[in-house]
C-alpha cells in the first residue's frame, strides 16, 4: 500500500492527434515501465484498429514509478483517455478517477474543439489542470501564442506551461514533476469501510472479465468477499494488480490507488460501470457519487452480406459486446436484406469502428443501414412510443407529435470557412447560439437536430474547411419537430431498409436523390421497374428503370448445353443476394450502394 | 416409370453424330472453343482414337438411324481428308444411316485447306460451314484472324462449286462497328449466300485475351442499345432477303436449315466424340449427359487404350432436363411443341410454369403461349436468357 502523499492520479485530455498517446509512451519509458527494446510505439493503444488510425478508444491505465528531484519515488496513475466526441462518456469516468489532468495542445495547432470539450469535462469534475504544450520541435510550432490562446479561449492560467517535444523527449521530465508539484495527492481512509469506484470493465481471454478500479477508502485484497453495490452481487477477489504497463499482481490496493481486480465475474455487463464495489461483510453505507450510464444515441442495422453469415455476426457481435457495453444490439429482419441486427452506438465514429472491427477481426463483410436517430413518438391515445428503428414506424393517423434529438455542437474553424461552415449549419436545421473569433478562429456554436448530423454533416464540414474545422457535440434534450417518414417503393412495394425519417422540408429532395442513385444501381431487368418515394401514400419523386433491350447468349455451343446452363445456375446462384419486388428482382447490391449516400 | 413409359420417353431412333477436332493453326484472341496448336499431330493415331470412341458409343446405342454428322473445331478442314472419310465410313456401318443423312465439315477460309475441300466431298462431306466471320480486312486482323477478305471470298467460291449446300459464319458487333458499317457488311455477304447464313453477336468469354483486353478497357465493343439494334436490324435484314431466322444466330430459306444443329434444338440424342465433345443419349428411358476428356493429349492416350475417353456420364435429373429442354427450344423461332415438351417431361407446359410468369411474359409481348406450344416472340428471343430465367424460377 503506498503512501497518499506519494500518489498522483491524472489523466491526459487532448484533441485528436495532439500527442496525447506519444506522451504517454515516453512517460513509460522515461520512469522505465519498459525496456527501449520492449517499447513500442504507443503502447496504450492496444487494439489493432487503434493503432491503424492513430487514436484510442478505450481508456487504459499504467502505473509509473517515478522519483522526483525531491528524491522521493512516487506513483504515478496514468488514465489514457480516448480523444474523440463519441468517447467523452467515457472521459469523463477517467477523470472521475483522477485529481489532476494534463491538458496537451499542439503548439503548431492551438487549442481544437476536442481540447476545448475535455477541459471544460476536467473544470467541471474539479481536477487540477496542468496546460501542456507539445511538438515545439516543428518549425510551425508558435508556443507564446498558443500559450495565449489557452488563457483567452479556455480561461485557464498558462504562465507555467510546459514546453516540450513528445517526439524528442524534450521537456518531458518537467511534464513529470509537475505532475508531482502542482497535482493534489488523493485523499482516503484505509481503515473505513471499502468504496471502490468501479471506472471500467472488459473481457480479457485469458483472465475473463477485468474490472479497473479506483480506491477511495478502505482496502482491496486477494481472496476478500466483495459486493457490487448497485447488484447487490458478491464475488470473492481472485487477483488484485495494476499495469505497469505489464499486467503485475500486488497484494492489495489501498486509498488513492487505481488497479484492477478479478473475481469469476461472468460478463462485462454484471460489472456496471460507475458502481461502487465494498466489502460484503462490512459494507459501506452509501455508494460513491459515480456517474450516469452513456446512452447509444445513434442507430443502425447491420446485416450479414452472405445471410448464411448470420450466426456468425450473431457471435461476433457478442463478443464485441463483451468488451463494450456501451453499444446495444437486437435481433432484426428486413425484407430488402434478410435476418440482422438494430445496433445503437454511442456516435459516428464508435458506429464505424463496431463495423469494422467485425470486418477486421471477424472476417465479415456487413451491411449497414443509413444511421439514424431515436424518436419520440406522441400516439393519439396517449401513449409514447420510443422509435429506435424507422421501418417500426406507426401509422400516420396515429401520431400526435414527433419529438427529435437535438445536440449543442461546437465548431472551430479558421474565418476564410467560416462562411460555408455557417451555410452548412443553416442548411441542417441549426440555430445559432454563440459566435467569437480567437485570433483568427472562430468558434461557432449552434444547436442542430442530431438526425442531420447523423447524415454526413461531419464529413461535409471537413470538406468545405478543407479538413481544418473541428468539430464536438454534447446532447441537448428533445424538441418537436416537423418529421415525416419518406418510404422508397420498388414496383410499389416499400424496400424497408431505405425507409427514413426526416424534416418535412427535406423530404422531397431526399426522396429525390434516393430515387435518382437507386435508378443508376438497379440493373435494367425483363419488365420495366417503377421506383417512388412517398410520404404515406403520397408520392413525392419518381423514377424509371427501362427494360432491358438485349441479353441473349449469340454464340453457338455446339452440343456444349452444359456449360450454358451452368451459366444459367451461376447467374440463379448470384441470386440469392437478389429480392424479389413484384415480377422484378434487384440486387442486395443496388441497396447497399443506395444507402451509401455520403460517399458521394 | 413403367416399360411402356419409358418407350414414350424415348424421342425415336434417331441420333446424330458430333465428332471434335481440337487444333488449330493459331488461336483467335475471342475464341473459348476447345482449340489447341500444335507442331506434329499423329495423325494416324488420332483417326484410330476417333474409331475407337466412336465404336465405344455406337455399342451404348445399337440400331440408331443416324440423320447427320458433324465435324466441329478447332478447325476440323485441317484433319487429313481420310480420317474424315473413316470417320464417315465407319459411322454408316455402325448405325442406319439415314438416305438424306447430312453431313458438315467446318472450314477456315485460308488457301491451305481449300485445296483439301474436294478430298472431304469425295469423303462424304456434304454441306461446309465456312467461319468467314468478316468481309472487312482490317476487322479479320483485329479479330485475329489470318485470312484476308479476298480468301474468304474464293473459299465461298470453292464451297459453292464443290459442296450443294453451305453456310458461312459472321461476328458482328466487333470492337468499334457502328449499326450502319454492320448493315453495309450484312448486305455484301447476301450476294454470297446460298441457303444458309450464321452471324453471331461477338461474345467475350472469360479467360480469352478479349477478356482481359476488355478488363483494361482497351476494348470499345458497341453498347447495349447498339447491340440491339444490329439484332434487330439483322433479323429484319435478312427476313426481307428471304433468309429469315430460323435460331438465334441462324438464317436459312427454309428446308435449308442445319439438321444437326436443329438436333440440339430440339434436345434430341446426339453422340459427342473427340476431346472436349458432349453428347445428350436417351438409355432406359433416361437422358444421359456425357462429356468427354478436353486436353488433346490426354484424351488420345485414354481413347486408344481404353476405347474412350468419358469423363463424365450421369443422369440429368428432372429439373435440369427442363432447363436444358427450355433453353435450347425456345432458341428455335417455331418454340417448343406442346405435345413433344409433354413427352419429354412428362407434364404438360401450363402445369410447370407459374401462371403470373407466364401471364407477365405473354403481356410484356415476349412470349407466345398456345395451346400447342410455346415460342419467344422476336422480343423474347433478343432477351432470351431473361425470359428462360424468369421462366425457370417460376
Ligand atoms: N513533430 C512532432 N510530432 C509529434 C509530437 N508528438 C506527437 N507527434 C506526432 O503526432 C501524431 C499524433 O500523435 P499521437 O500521440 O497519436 O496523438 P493522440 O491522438 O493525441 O494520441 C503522431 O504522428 C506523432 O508521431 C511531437 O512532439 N513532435
Ligand atoms: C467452333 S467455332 C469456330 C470454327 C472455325 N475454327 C473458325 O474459327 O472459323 C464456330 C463459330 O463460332 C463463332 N464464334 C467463336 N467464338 C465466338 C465468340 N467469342 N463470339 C461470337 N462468336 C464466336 C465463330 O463465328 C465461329 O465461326
Ligand atoms: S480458328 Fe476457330 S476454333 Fe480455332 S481458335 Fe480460331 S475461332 Fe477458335
Ligand atoms: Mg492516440
Amino acid at each position: 500500500m503506498t503512501d497518499l502523499s506519494h500518489i498522483r492520479n491524472f489523466s491526459i485530455i487532448a484533441h485528436i492527434d495532439h500527442g496525447k498517446s506519444t506522451l504517454a509512451d515516453r512517460m513509460i519509458q522515461l520512469c522505465g515501465g519498459l525496456t527501449d527494446r520492449e517499447m513500442h510505439e504507443q503502447v496504450l493503444d492496444n487494439m489493432e484498429l487503434e493503432r491503424e488510425r492513430g487514436i484510442t478508444i478505450k481508456a487504459q491505465t499504467v502505473r509509473l514509478v517515478y522519483t522526483a528531484k525531491d528524491g522521493e519515488t512516487y506513483h504515478l496513475n496514468l488514465m489514457d483517455t480516448p480523444g474523440h466526441v463519441d468517447f467523452s462518456y467515457e472521459v469523463s469516468r477517467s477523470l472521475a478517477a483522477c485529481e489532476g489532468a494534463l491538458l496537451v495542445v499542439d503548439a503548431s495547432q492551438g487549442v481544437e474543439a476536442q481540447t476545448l470539450a475535455n477541459a471544460y469535462l476536467a473544470i467541471d469534475a474539479d481536477l487540477e489542470l496542468v496546460p501542456v504544450l507539445n511538438k515545439i520541435d516543428l518549425p510551425a510550432a508558435e508556443p507564446e501564442r498558443i500559450r495565449q490562446q489557452i488563457e483567452d479561449v479556455i480561461g485557464l492560467d498558462a504562465a507555467d506551461a510546459v514546453m516540450m517535444s513528445a517526439k524528442t523527449g524534450l521537456g518531458v521530465d518537467e511534464v513529470l514533476e509537475s505532475i508531482v508539484t502542482r497535482m493534489p495527492p488523493p485523499e482516503g481512509e484505509a481503515d473505513s469501510e471499502l468504496q471502490a469506484l468501479l471506472v471500467d470493465s472488459w473481457y480479457d481471454p485469458y483472465l475473463g472479465v477485468v474490472a479497473l478500479v479506483r480506491v477511495k477508502h478502505g482496502q482491496l485484497k486477494k481472496g476478500q468477499k466483495i459486493r457490487m453495490m448497485s447488484t447487490g452481487i458478491a464475488y470473492s477477489v481472485d487477483r488484485v494488480g495494476v499495469f505497469t504497463p505489464a499486467r503485475t499482481e500486488i497484494p492489495e490496493l489501498g486509498p488513492g490507488e487505481i488497479g484492477f481486480i478479478t473475481a469469476q465475474i461472468k460478463t462485462v455487463a454484471d460489472c456496471n460501470v460507475g458502481d461502487t464495489i465494498t466489502d460484503d461483510r462490512k459494507p459501506a453505507a452509501e455508494p460513491l457519487p459515480g456517474f450516469k450510464p452513456s446512452v447509444p444515441v445513434v442507430f443502425s442495422s447491420l446485416f450479414p452480406a452472405d445471410t448464411a453469415e448470420y450466426e456468425d455476426l450473431r457471435e461476433a457481435l457478442g463478443r464485441l459486446h463483451l468488451n463494450d457495453a456501451s453499444f446495444e444490439f437486437e435481433a432484426e429482419s428486413s425484407a430488402a436484406l434478410g435476418m440482422g441486427f438494430r445496433c445503437g452506438f454511442l456516435g459516428l465514429l464508435h458506429m464505424e469502428i463496431i463495423q469494422q472491427r467485425l470486418e477486421r477481426e471477424f472476417d465479415l463483410e456487413i451491411i449497414a443501414t443509413a444511421p439514424s436517430v431515436v424518436y419520440h413518438i406522441a400516439l393519439t391515445d396517449g401513449e409514447e412510443l420510443v422509435l429506435h428503428n424507422p421501418s417500426d414506424y406507426p401509422d400516420v393517423t396515429r401520431i400526435e407529435s414527433i419529438d427529435e434529438p437535438w445536440i449543442k455542437a461546437s465548431i472551430m474553424v479558421p474565418d476564410e470557412y467560416l462562411g460555408s461552415v455557417l451555410q452548412l449549419c443553416t442548411e441542417r436545421r441549426g440555430e445559432q447560439v454563440e459566435l467569437t473569433y480567437v485570433g483568427g478562429r472562430a468558434m461557432a456554436v449552434y444547436k442542430l437536430p442530431l438526425n442531420e448530423v447523423v447524415f454526413d454533416f461531419y464529413d461535409r464540414l471537413k470538406s468545405i474547411s478543407r479538413g481544418y474545422a473541428s468539430f464536438d457535440y454534447e446532447l441537448d434534450g428533445y424538441r418537436e419537430g416537423n418529421l415525416v417518414k419518406v418510404d422508397i417503393l420498388v414496383n410499389s412495394e416499400i424496400v424497408d431498409a431505405l425507409s427514413m425519417v426526416v424534416h418535412r422540408e427535406q423530404a422531397e429532395g431526399r426522396g429525390r436523390h434516393l430515387c435518382e442513385r437507386l435508378k443508376d444501381l438497379v440493373p435494367r431487368q425483363l419488365f420495366k421497374v417503377a421506383l417512388q418515394a412517398a410520404i404515406g401514400g403520397k408520392v413525392i419523386a419518381r423514377e424509371t428503370v427501362g427494360a432491358m433491350r438485349k441479353d441473349v447468349t449469340s454464340k453457338c455451343y455446339g452440343g456444349d448445353i452444359t456449360r450454358k446452363r451452368k451459366l444459367l445456375e451461376k447467374q440463379k446462384k448470384g441470386k440469392k443476394k437478389m429480392r424479389q419486388y413484384g415480377n422484378v428482382e434487384i440486387p442486395q447490391s443496388a441497396f447497399i450502394q443506395a444507402l451509401r449516400m455520403g460517399d458521394e | 416409370m413403367t416399360e411402356n413409359d419409358r418407350r414414350m420417353n424415348d424421342p425415336g431412333g434417331d441420333i446424330a453424330l458430333y465428332v471434335h477436332w481440337p487444333f488449330c493453326l493459331s488461336l483467335c484472341p475471342y475464341c473459348d472453343f476447345n482449340s489447341h496448336v500444335r507442331e506434329t499431330i499423329d495423325q494416324g493415331a488420332w483417326r484410330d482414337g476417333l474409331l475407337r470412341e466412336l465404336e465405344h458409343y455406337a455399342a451404348r446405342v445399337p440400331g440408331r438411324r443416324l440423320t447427320s454428322i458433324f465435324f466441329g473445331g478447332g478447325t476440323p478442314s485441317l484433319m487429313p481428308p481420310e480420317t474424315a472419310r473413316a470417320v464417315i465410313a465407319r459411322a454408316r456401318e455402325l448405325f442406319v444411316p439415314d438416305p438424306e443423312i447430312e453431313i458438315t465439315l467446318e472450314a477456315n477460309p485460308t488457301s491451305v485447306e481449300q485445296s483439301a475441300l474436294v478430298g472431304f466431298a469425295e469423303a462424304g462431306v456434304n454441306r461446309l460451314s465456312l467461319g468467314v466471320q468478316a468481309l472487312d480486312d482490317a476487322a479479320l486482323s483485329a479479330l485475329g484472324r489470318t485470312h484476308a477478305v479476298s480468301e474468304a471470298r474464293a473459299a465461298i467460291a470453292a464451297a459453292a462449286d464443290i459442296f450443294e449446300r453451305f453456310s458461312f459464319d459472321l461476328i458482328y458487333a466487333r470492337p468499334g462497328q457502328t449499326p450502319d458499317a454492320w448493315m453495309r457488311e450484312l448486305d455484301g455477304a447476301l450476294a454470297l449466300t446460298r441457303g444458309h447464313l450464321s452471324v453471331y453477336q461477338l461474345t467475350i468469354e472469360a479467360g480469352t485475351p478479349f477478356f482481359l483486353a476488355q478488363a483494361r478497357g482497351d476494348l470499345q465493343l458497341p453498347d447495349e442499345a447498339d447491340g440491339a439494334t444490329m439484332f434487330e436490324q439483322t433479323q429484319d435484314a435478312l427476313a426481307a432477303a428471304g433468309l429469315p431466322a430460323y435460331e438465334i444466330s441462324n438464317h436459312a430459306v427454309p428446308g435449308q436449315e442445319s439438321r444437326h444443329n436443329l438436333t440440339y434444338w430440339h434436345y434430341r440424342d446426339y453422340l459427342g466424340v473427340g476431346p472436349g465433345a458432349h453428347g445428350r443419349i436417351t438409355l432406359d428411358g433416361e437422358i444421359r449427359a456425357t462429356r468427354q476428356h478436353r486436353a488433346p493429349e490426354v484424351w488420345l492416350k485414354r481413347a486408344l487404350e481404353h476405347g474412350h475417353a468419358t469423363q463424365d456420364d450421369a443422369v440429368l435429373p428432372y429439373e435440369t432436363l427442363t432447363a436444358e429442354l427450355i433453353m435450347m427450344g425456345l432458341r428455335l423461332t417455331e418454340g417448343i411443341d406442346a405435345g413433344e415438351f409433354t413427352r419429354r417431361i412428362g407434364k404438360r407446359p401450363g402445369d410447370v410454369f407459374a401462371p403470373s410468369t407466364i401471364e407477365a411474359l405473354v403481356d410484356a409481348g415476349y412470349l407466345d403461349w398456345r395451346d400447342d406450344g410455346f415460342a419467344a416472340t422476336p422480343a423474347g428471343r433478343q432477351r432470351l436468357n431473361a425470359v428462360v430465367d424468369a421462366l425457370l424460377n417460376s
